[in-house]
């Protein structure tokens, strides 16, 4: 707090406006939702049960926050110093995306106020079942990740605050939210293990859960570095390079792996033909795979790229586009195959619009007025 | 495991061949749950409604199969198949639909979130929605399990004229399929369709053409669908975490002793 570069930016400005202004759109169209129901809100119907919200609130969402558990795994379990500096940032991020994601699924499901079922009425022979739970309790670990930072500022509850921050404390939540990410994140896709005969085969595989897990590890991490640059440009300072070029050379490898895995899985089961069909699948697998994952994977490993700003942030939108891609190829190819249209409602789009403006809102206040980017005091210079 | 719920469990075997199309079966069944009518456009076709939804628990498809000049009409009844191991029943994560041991697959209103994972899991894209409601229910047949359990035969085996549907225990409506078969050489397709597919259903058809011309998917896989996610349920997640957590405690620790080592003799 001593420089004090964070409270001395401006908060106000027109960007943040145009996001208040779609936030409280966002908001209203939400009431409306509630009011009436899915079916005047959504293009929803028994041949696409799952729309928009499914596909990029909650499946994308997911995906995208998963650079909270990448980040504290470097920070925090492998002890990588240079990250220590933007732990807070993914953690903030990662608690936004997951509280976003929370009101997607509370909107999405057709008796929102029914939400707590899952902890009294169990199935746990359910994939859902399995997200459902993981996915509240992992906002819960990152609510307590985030609120001794937020108790420092309103500086009340100090003695939670301490304990929060206590290094053994500290250890048990990063473990226990990557414990409860890969039980999530892989979850998605194991969604979809019971669509066999609808799924296109290039997505579909007995081990697709495993693909959402290295996918989501890919996503995080651009995910993170696009943050990283803009949190610079927002605050006025010098990038992080040391930081950025891990990263690159994190994500670089993480697509290899997810790539090769991917490639691998579709070779041994005889699906390459697929590939080459010239259909709109194969189309669709092409820009996902070869565009998206295989092209980045290869310029992010140059070290020249890696020192470009606007080149990482080409390549890492690129990754996140696939990513996005993937999720809405594994929702939507299932639904093809059930018959009928889908497009989004307007309200439907809205309210999704409305969820990221507010996500953003919410991330440009807390950044300005809460001890986000700053060294915790107690480490050692 | 479920066979031995079989012993008590109730079938029905649809003799394709049989049905005339008057659609009883449709009007018996609305009027036994209350369900009201809809209003239907004319498309140039016979099939009314064209699908099964919220409000429609079963329906008759009507199908030409004749060669050009010479229509040759068959009419196939859709309703909930009742599979014994149902992939609804697996994938609902607050266990709102249950089979039941006379064979219903049922759905309980007061559980259900409304995730709609059921209509994406069916096989066979059985479960509705109420989209237009603020407190929606899923809809689909429920084998009219109120009446089993009085004794009574579903309603619309009982409102058939023609004797369409046999209804009866699981192993003596199998045992019926097959000697109808064998009884009457060449007369059907060797094909009980339900007997394999989604690993067995309480409602199994037999027919005197491919099912497959008959609108029937035949891409459903003949093994029970809750068994490819038991490889993915939660005592295996279980397993998988126990050992991410010794691996994430192994670096944690490994990484930070030598680390604050190096803090100290700095």
């Amino acid at each position: 707090m001593d420089n004090g570069v964070n409270i001395k930016q401006k908060f106000f400005t027109p960007r943040t406006y145009i996001l208040l202004i779609l936030s409280v759109i966002g908001v209203i169209i939400m009431l409306y939702r509630l009011a009436v129901g899915l079916g005047p809100t959504t293009n929803l119907s028994d041949t696409h049960p799952w729309g928009l919200w499914i596909a990029f609130d909650v499946m994308t969402g997911v995906a995208l926050a998963a650079g909270g558990f990448t980040v504290t795994f470097a920070a925090y379990i492998a002890n990588w110093d240079k990250y220590k500096s933007i732990a807070r940032a993914a953690t903030l991020t990662a608690f936004l995306g997951y509280v976003l994601v929370c009101i997607g699924l509370f909107l999405d499901i057709g008796k929102p106020f029914a939400f707590w079922h899952p902890f009294f009425f169990w199935n746990p022979h359910s994939v859902m079942f399995e997200i459902v739970i993981c996915v509240t309790t992992y906002t819960t670990v990152l609510t307590l990740e985030f609120l001794p930072w937020l108790l420092e500022r309103l500086n009340i509850l100090t003695g939670l605050k301490d304990f929060l921050e206590q290094k053994p404390v500290v250890f048990c939540l990063v473990i226990l939210g990557i414990m409860l990410s890969y039980g999530h994140q892989s979850s998605l896709g194991g969604l979809f293990l019971l669509e066999p005969h609808k799924l296109h085969p290039l997505w579909y595989s007995h081990m697709m859960h495993h693909w959402f897990f290295l996918s989501a590890i890919c996503a995080g991490i651009s995910m993170v570095s696009i943050e990283t640059i803009l949190g610079a440009n927002l605050r006025n300072v010098e990038y992080e390079y040391d930081v950025l070029e891990g990263l690159g050379r994190g994500a670089s490898i993480a697509l290899l792996v997810y790539f090769i895995c991917r490639l691998v899985d579709i070779g041994v089961h005889g699906k390459i033909h697929y590939i080459f069909a010239g259909d709109a699948a194969s189309i669709l697998f092409i820009i996902e795979m070869g565009l998206c994952v295989l092209v980045p994977m290869i310029f992010l490993s140059s070290k020249t790229i890696r020192h470009s700003v606007p080149f990482l942030l080409f390549f890492h939108s690129l990754v996140i586009f696939g990513i996005l891609l993937y999720r809405f190829d594994v929702v939507f190819l299932t639904e093809s195959t059930m018959g009928g249209f889908y497009f989004p409602s307007w309200q439907e789009i809205a309210i999704s619009v409305g969820l990221v403006s507010l996500g953003l809102f919410l991330y440009k206040l807390i950044v300005t007025y809460l001890p986000i980017f700053e060294v915790p005091s107690d480490q050692p210079a | 495991m479920w066979q031995e719920g079989l012993k008590m469990a109730k079938a029905v075997l649809v003799d394709i061949t049989r049905c005339i199309g008057c659609r009883s079966c449709q009007v018996a069944c609305k009027e036994w749950h209350s369900l009201p009518a809809t209003y239907e456009e004319m498309r140039g076709e016979y099939t009314n409604p064209q699908n099964l939804d919220s409000k429609c628990y079963t329906f008759i498809d009507f199908l030409d199969q004749g060669k050009e000049y010479a229509p040759v009409w068959y009419f196939v009844k859709h309703q909930c198949f009742h599979c014994i191991d149902p992939a609804c029943v697996s994938a609902c994560p607050v266990g709102a639909l249950k089979k039941l041991k006379d064979g219903a697959v049922v759905y309980d209103q007061w559980r259900c979130i409304g995730c709609r994972y059921c209509i994406i899991a069916c096989p066979f894209q059985i479960p509705k929605y109420e989209w237009d409601t603020t407190n929606p229910w899923v809809r689909k047949c429920d084998f009219c399990a109120d009446r089993i359990e009085m004794g009574l035969k579903p309603m619309c085996v009982t409102a058939c004229p023609k004797d369409v549907m046999y209804f009866d225990d699981y192993e003596k409506v199998v045992a019926e399929a097959k000697r109808r078969i064998n009884k009457e050489p060449g007369k059907y397709v060797n094909h009980i369709y339900g007997l394999e597919e989604a690993g067995g259903t309480s409602w199994l058809y037999i027919s005197d053409v491919p099912f497959e011309k008959l609108g029937f998917n035949e891409k459903v896989l003949k093994q029970p669908y809750p068994a490819i996610t038991w490889k993915h349920d939660l005592s295996t997640v279980l397993l998988e975490e126990a050992g991410l957590l010794a691996i994430l405690a192994g670096i944690a620790y490994f990484r930070n002793r030598t680390k604050s080592k190096e803090g100290q003799d700095g």
